[in-house]
């Protein structure tokens, strides 16, 4: 993948570190070490700046990650909804652990903050998208869509 | 001026001070910890803050600016009880171990629970877990005890621009880690030091070689020989509750026989000797052409650095070893020999106010004795606390003098602890050695003092040598820019990482302000204006071993012995 291409087209944008990385990411869905690197050198600011940025955002992964990254929110109102139901049937159906991705590479559980859709609890996102009123029964088919 | 009430009391005090600047400035203290006096306001550990009329929220002492009719309160029990809260929290995520901690008596945490009368924390301990940072044999990382303050990261970035460390993550989260979350070995650090200083607690040090030291001491056929560092003597005092530079160096000696070592020598000797090799180096380099500017290379952290940041710089640092390493390798040759004893037996130990000196003396090159040149460094420090062990009385201890041989000294090598001290010493000779006249004042004091750059230009019966001093690597940078652009009009340019150059060194007593590292400077000069001989080539030993031994400056011996090369430290992430 031609991650140095995607960086340089921020070089001019103020701030445009934290754009090059998310575009990266879509790439890859992560940052590695390469990738901050090289950011490094075309923003001019020191390596462990660099890191800095890439660790201080929740969004941004330093490890490595599956194609598609599931979130469950894991504040209170999904937490009374029943989230741990969800999460226990997205870990068996993945067979994975929360924070682990999958060994074929297709998926990563991750905790995530309210989401802002609190009106249909417990919310996941896959990519981005939100799922509201998930109920454990309905998580096979959510994860079809993507397999 | 601005006028404010602190306390109940009225002042009068400059516009743009913050509280904490007006506290101190009517006898008002006030706790910090994140605060440093010769740093930028980072204002994130809270500890300092204050009741302002008017304001419904607590500010803080050390970034909140003063405004004409402010009113403060420092010490309301809102104020106290917020404190102290924020120092139970701090210490709630602080592994409880200070009676083994480096920092033990001097660390600020310590200071600040006892200040503020922290008895029952009623926060559970929740420490992280970290591992420690034993990469380097200069320094260790022990994260757990990082208290997040961010000094030593300023201290690596702006005062040194080696950018070594950064933070990772945020929040509660967050922590102080070396480039991209690895080992320190693997990041730019050059082992200078300074984050020790820095760090308010135990969170970085040095890596101690007392044992070993201790080990060589109780081994009845280990001779133990040692070195002092010239800034070492000025720095050791304030280890022992006395004022900077009130130990005298023969009492000092005496100290260091009570300690278990055999033979007291002076790195000072192979300081005067490094002179007459790397003056007579930059005179060939401008008669037959060499690369100019020459930089000294006394400086571990300094040569690290051009090793890390400018290795196509490499050829114009100047190929001699520094004093610690010229000694290492005459002691267990040329000295060994004349003392009859032999050089297997011999265990070198240099006391150093560097922690960068331990690398150097690890470096694979430094064997050209045959064995390990230098065996340990000792810091300051380490002296200290083995003095502090053998409760020594230092009031009531004689003096002692140094043994011979490479135990003579001149002012010339004393004046190495301070910035400008190797190129001042260097005119010295070089002066008499081209003119051939006798120099009658010693002081070029235009290369000395605490600015960050320095510059001179010195008639040498027509031949006109450009010198710039420099101390802190972010000032050295500006002058290897220059370098690397091929605009730099100097002939000799002398780097000390540290700053002040070595009297502010990694391995010093802990020093928060640079105030101390300028009393430990005035020290130097003190010392050098009141040796008999303060011109390196009139040692008497340093002539006896170019007699015996060395036969000529850069001669064959010297190189084999004396001289050194440097390596490109290709590191991957700067």
């Amino acid at each position: 993948m031609d991650y140095k291409g995607i960086i340089a087209k921020y070089k001019d944008v103020s701030g445009g570190i934290i754009e090059a990385f998310h575009a990266v990411q879509k790439e890859l869905s992560y940052l590695p070490e390469e990738v901050i690197v090289e950011a490094a050198k075309i923003f001019n600011i020191p390596v462990a700046e660099a890191y800095g940025v890439a660790t201080f955002y929740s969004y941004f992964s330093v490890e490595p990650r599956g194609k598609n990254i599931i979130r469950i929110c894991e504040s209170a109102p999904c937490h009374i909804a029943g989230a741990a139901d969800v999460v226990a049937a997205l870990e068996r159906e993945l067979g994975i652990m929360m924070g682990e991705t999958t060994a074929d590479g297709k998926f990563t559980l991750e905790y995530t903050e309210c989401v802002g859709q609190c009106q249909a609890t417990p919310v996941i996102t896959v990519n981005g998208k939100p799922y509201a009123g998930v109920s454990p029964a309905q998580v096979s088919a959510i994860l079809a869509e993507y397999k | 001026m601005v006028n404010i009430t602190i306390n109940g009391m009225k002042a009068s005090v400059p516009e743009g001070s913050t509280i904490l600047q007006a506290a101190q400035q009517v006898g008002i203290y006030i706790p910090t910890l994140c605060y440093h006096p010769d740093q930028s306001v980072k204002a994130n550990c809270r500890v300092c803050v204050c009741e302002v009329e008017g304001n419904r929220l607590l500010q803080a002492a050390c970034a909140a600016p003063v405004f004409e009719g402010m009113v403060i309160k420092t010490n309301t029990p809102k104020v106290l009880e917020a404190r102290k809260t924020i120092v139970e929290l701090i210490l709630a995520n602080h592994p409880q171990d200070c009676l083994n901690c480096i920092r033990n008596g001097a660390c600020e945490l310590q200071t600040l629970a006892e200040d503020l009368i922290i008895r029952d924390n009623p926060f559970e301990l929740m420490v992280r877990g970290f591992e420690k940072d034993l990469s380097t044999p200069s320094l260790f990382r022990d994260p757990d005890k990082c208290v997040l303050c961010r000094r030593c990261i300023e201290a690596c970035s702006v005062i040194q621009s080696v950018n070594a460390l950064g933070v990772e993550g945020r929040g509660s989260e967050a922590m102080v880690v070396p480039t991209l979350g690895k080992d320190l070995i693997d990041s730019p650090c050059v082992m200078c030091g300074q984050c020790i200083h820095a760090c308010p607690v135990g969170a970085i040090g040095e890596i101690e070689n007392i044992d070993q030291f201790l080990a060589a001491v109780a081994d009845p056929d280990t001779i133990v020989v040692t070195q002092i560092a010239p800034a070492v003597r000025v720095a050791i005092a304030e280890e022992i509750g006395m004022a900077t530079g009130e130990l005298p160096m023969e009492v000092f000696v005496n100290g260091l026989r009570q300690i278990g070592f055999d033979h007291v020598l002076h790195t000072n000797f192979t300081a005067d000797l490094t002179i007459l090799e790397e003056g007579n180096e930059l005179l060939k380099r401008v008669k037959e052409g060499g690369t100019l500017p020459m930089f000294t290379s006394c400086s571990p952290g300094w040569i690290n650095f051009c090793e890390t940041f400018y290795p196509d710089l490499l050829d114009n640092l100047s190929t001699c070893k520094s004093p610690q390493q010229m000694f290492g390798a005459l002691v267990k040759t040329y000295w060994a020999e004349k003392m009859n004893i032999d050089p297997s037996k011999i265990f070198s130990v240099s006391i150093m106010p560097c922690v960068a000196k331990k690398f150097e003396a690890d470096r694979p090159e430094m064997y050209d004795s045959g064995y390990k040149d230098v065996d340990i460094v000792l810091t300051t420090r380490e002296i200290g606390r083995l003095f502090r062990q053998s409760g020594i009385d230092f009031s009531k201890l004689p003096a002692s003098s140094f043994d011979s041989w490479m135990g003579a000294y001149t002012g010339a090598a004393v004046i190495f602890g301070a910035s400008g001290g190797v190129m001042e010493a260097a005119l010295r000779t070089v002066y008499e050695v081209v003119t051939g006249n006798t120099l009658e004042d010693v002081n070029f004091t235009g290369v000395r003092g605490f600015e960050g750059i320095k510059e001179a230009t010195v008639d040498l019966n027509g031949l006109e040598v450009k010198v710039a001093v420099a101390h802190s690597l972010s000032n050295a940078r500006k002058l290897m820019d220059q370098v690397r652009a091929g605009e730099s009009p100097y002939h000799f340019i002398e780097i000390m990482a540290c700053p002040g150059g070595c009297v502010g060194g990694g391995g010093q007593p802990i020093t928060k302000r640079n105030q101390k590292r300028i009393e430990r400077i005035d020290a130097i000069y003190l010392e050098d204006e009141a040796m008999p001989i303060r011109k390196s080539h009139e040692n008497p030993e340093v002539k006896t071993i170019y007699e015996e031994f060395l036969h000529e400056p850069l001669g064959h011996k010297s190189h084999e012995l004396l001289h050194t090369h440097y390596h490109d430290k290709h590191k991957k992430y700067l």
